[in-house]
């Protein structure tokens, strides 16, 4: 018995059943709800200190998914407390009601900004930066003339330039598309750039010694010593790209898309939606750098910083 | 050169036996701040095929220099060098020598076996070749059972030895060493030193040989240049009278030792010029 009270996982589930009730007799018995909030904090908090002890995979994945959802109760619980007006700060359950209502224009949105602007921008952007790196490596006049813009603009707030992409490439997704081109350019080249000397000196001399010339020196040193700084930029440019697309939609664009659906239901105040919009931009930001830390980690596990 | 370079030596190679590094008046100068730095100077030395030679002395006398300017690494400044009777580029681009760093230098990429065909690869060595040498080389070196291992799974004279089988394992008649095992602790040192005796006794291959060790440079060598800083120079050049066959209970034999005081008196001579 001692050992189940000992459990994280018992305290969890009393904590949430505890926040639950909490929740649920917030508008008929206020009384009931504070004193059910009064459990629920300290044994969320337990709950967590007894995680924190654990080193399993199941704790460290149970650790964040906690403290989440202690977050959002506490803003579900401030927000209706408190009464704070909804175009404020809608509760999370309104913004879960919005997600769910309106799931198929979130998709359209979703599809319009992520899997055609980002994806199509990041390619190109991401590709060209790299290219012109090696192109940049190989001629001196291109390394001493180029690479100073290439740093000063991968500097520069790019995303000021999307009013100039629509009148160029029109209002649908390839003027978005241009705008992340433009912004993952720069910072792929100017990394790839720094990777491709990173190879040491002794290396270097290894390949003079076996008289290797230009591409076997290459493909077999200098990529993949370059290739951690060229991930750098590819987790880099995944978020910057999302930031590009879904800003440039406020300069025009057709009725769709993520940036296009926040902006006007601002303008409408319909917080819940462009909350949720929020969300499908966080999830799929989050998602598509997972996905690239994991690729980097499988790609350089020779790095220090991934040896085991 | 003195009296004992009258001393029989049995095991350096005949007379007769063909030049494989020749340096005549052979000079080195940097370019450092608008200043003409010389690292070496009128430097004459004959190293003919089979031979163990050692270049000793103290930092900044420029003996990494020349072995980095026979393996055409660092250009000669005056002077002429040849190698197998080219000039060192050609020699380079024949693949005529094999360089062991200071370092290992070895990929981290690259499994130990594949950084040991590296060369092979580069070559253009066919796929199931590659696979035996790199297994040949690393069986000799004592590191059969790493060959899938990561470079850095292994210690630092483990790493060593990798670098070693790599430069090996394209079969060049020359080996240039530039203070291989420096880095290492002394009884790995000692081991290693060992190592090399025997592989350089049976294969019979040319080895050129940097160090800052008057005992390492002794113990493996069949001539020893000791050499001097500002300007780097060869103050004297000692043929060993130790046997072919050596281990290393020889190093407390009278003959070792004659040796190594002679080489000490050089380095002494040659520091007394501060």
């Amino acid at each position: 018995m001692r050992q189940v009270f000992a459990s994280p996982v018992f305290v969890a589930v009393l904590a949430l059943a505890a926040g639950g009730i909490a929740r649920a007799s917030l508008r008929a018995v206020p009384a009931l709800a504070l004193l059910a909030a009064l459990v629920t904090l300290p044994l969320l908090v337990l709950a967590l200190a007894r995680l924190a002890r654990r080193d399993t995979l199941a704790a460290r994945l149970a650790s964040p998914a906690l403290f989440g959802a202690l977050l959002l109760w506490l803003w579900e619980m401030l927000v209706l407390g408190l009464h704070i007006p909804f175009v404020l700060l809608p509760p999370p359950s309104a913004i879960a009601a919005a997600f769910a209502t309106h799931l198929g224009t979130l998709a359209t949105d979703f599809r319009q900004t992520y899997l055609h602007a980002v994806i199509a921008g990041y390619a190109l952007g991401c590709g060209a930066g790299f290219a012109v790196a090696l192109a940049v490596d190989r001629s001196p006049f291109l390394r001493r003339g180029l690479l100073p813009l290439g740093n000063l603009a991968s500097v520069m707030p790019i995303v000021g330039v999307a009013p100039i992409m629509v009148m160029w490439f029109g209002f649908d997704w390839p003027s978005k598309a241009a705008v992340v081109v433009v912004m993952t350019f720069f910072p792929m080249l100017v990394n790839t750039t720094a990777g491709l000397a990173a190879a040491g000196v002794m290396e270097r001399d290894l390949m003079h010694c076996y008289a290797a010339g230009y591409w076997p020196t290459l493909f077999k040193l200098r990529l993949p010593a370059s290739m951690p700084f060229v991930f750098t930029a590819l987790k880099l440019n995944s978020t910057l790209a999302l930031i590009g697309a879904v800003v440039a939609e406020f300069f025009g664009t057709p009725i769709l898309g993520m940036g296009f659906r926040i902006s006007t239901e601002a303008a409408r105040m319909n917080m819940d939606i462009v909350w949720a919009t929020i969300t499908v931009a966080a999830l799929a930001g989050s998602l598509s750098f997972g996905a690239i830390a994991l690729i980097e980690r499988a790609a350089t596990f020779w790095h220090p910083a991934f040896r085991r | 050169m003195g009296e004992s370079a009258v001393l029989a030596s049995d095991t350096a190679p005949a007379p007769s036996a063909p030049v494989v590094v020749e340096a005549r008046g052979l000079g080195v100068a940097f370019e450092a701040d608008g200043q003409r730095v010389s690292a070496l100077t009128s430097v004459d030395l004959a190293i003919r095929r089979g031979d163990f030679v050692s270049l000793i002395g103290p930092s900044g006398c420029g003996k990494t220099t020349l072995l980095r300017a026979i393996a055409d690494l660092q250009a000669p400044s005056g002077g002429t060098l040849t190698v197998n009777g080219m000039t060192p580029a050609e020699a380079r681009g024949a693949r005529a020598y094999g360089y062991v760093f200071q370092a290992p230098a070895l990929y981290p990429w690259r499994s130990v076996a594949r950084n040991v065909m590296l060369p092979l690869e580069i070559m253009g060595m066919g796929r199931s070749e590659r696979a035996r040498r790199a297994e040949h080389y690393l069986r000799l070196v004592g590191l059969g059972d790493f060959a899938r291992k990561f470079p850095w799974q292994l210690s630092g004279g483990m790493q060593q030895r990798v670098s070693i089988a790599r430069a090996l394992c394209f079969e060049p008649t020359l080996l240039l060493m530039d203070e291989p095992f420096g880095a290492l602790d002394e009884i790995t040192r000692d081991g290693l030193n060992l190592h090399l005796h025997e592989l350089w006794r049976r294969t019979g291959m040319t080895v050129v040989f940097v160090t800052h060790s008057i005992p390492e440079a002794v113990f493996l060598s069949t001539r020893i240049v000791v050499m001097s800083a500002r300007p780097g120079r060869i103050i004297d050049v000692i043929e060993s009278p130790l046997g072919a066959v050596r281990d290393l209970g020889i190093r407390e034999s009278g003959e070792f030792l004659a040796v190594a005081h002679r080489v000490r008196a050089g380095l002494r001579a040659g520091h007394s010029y501060d």
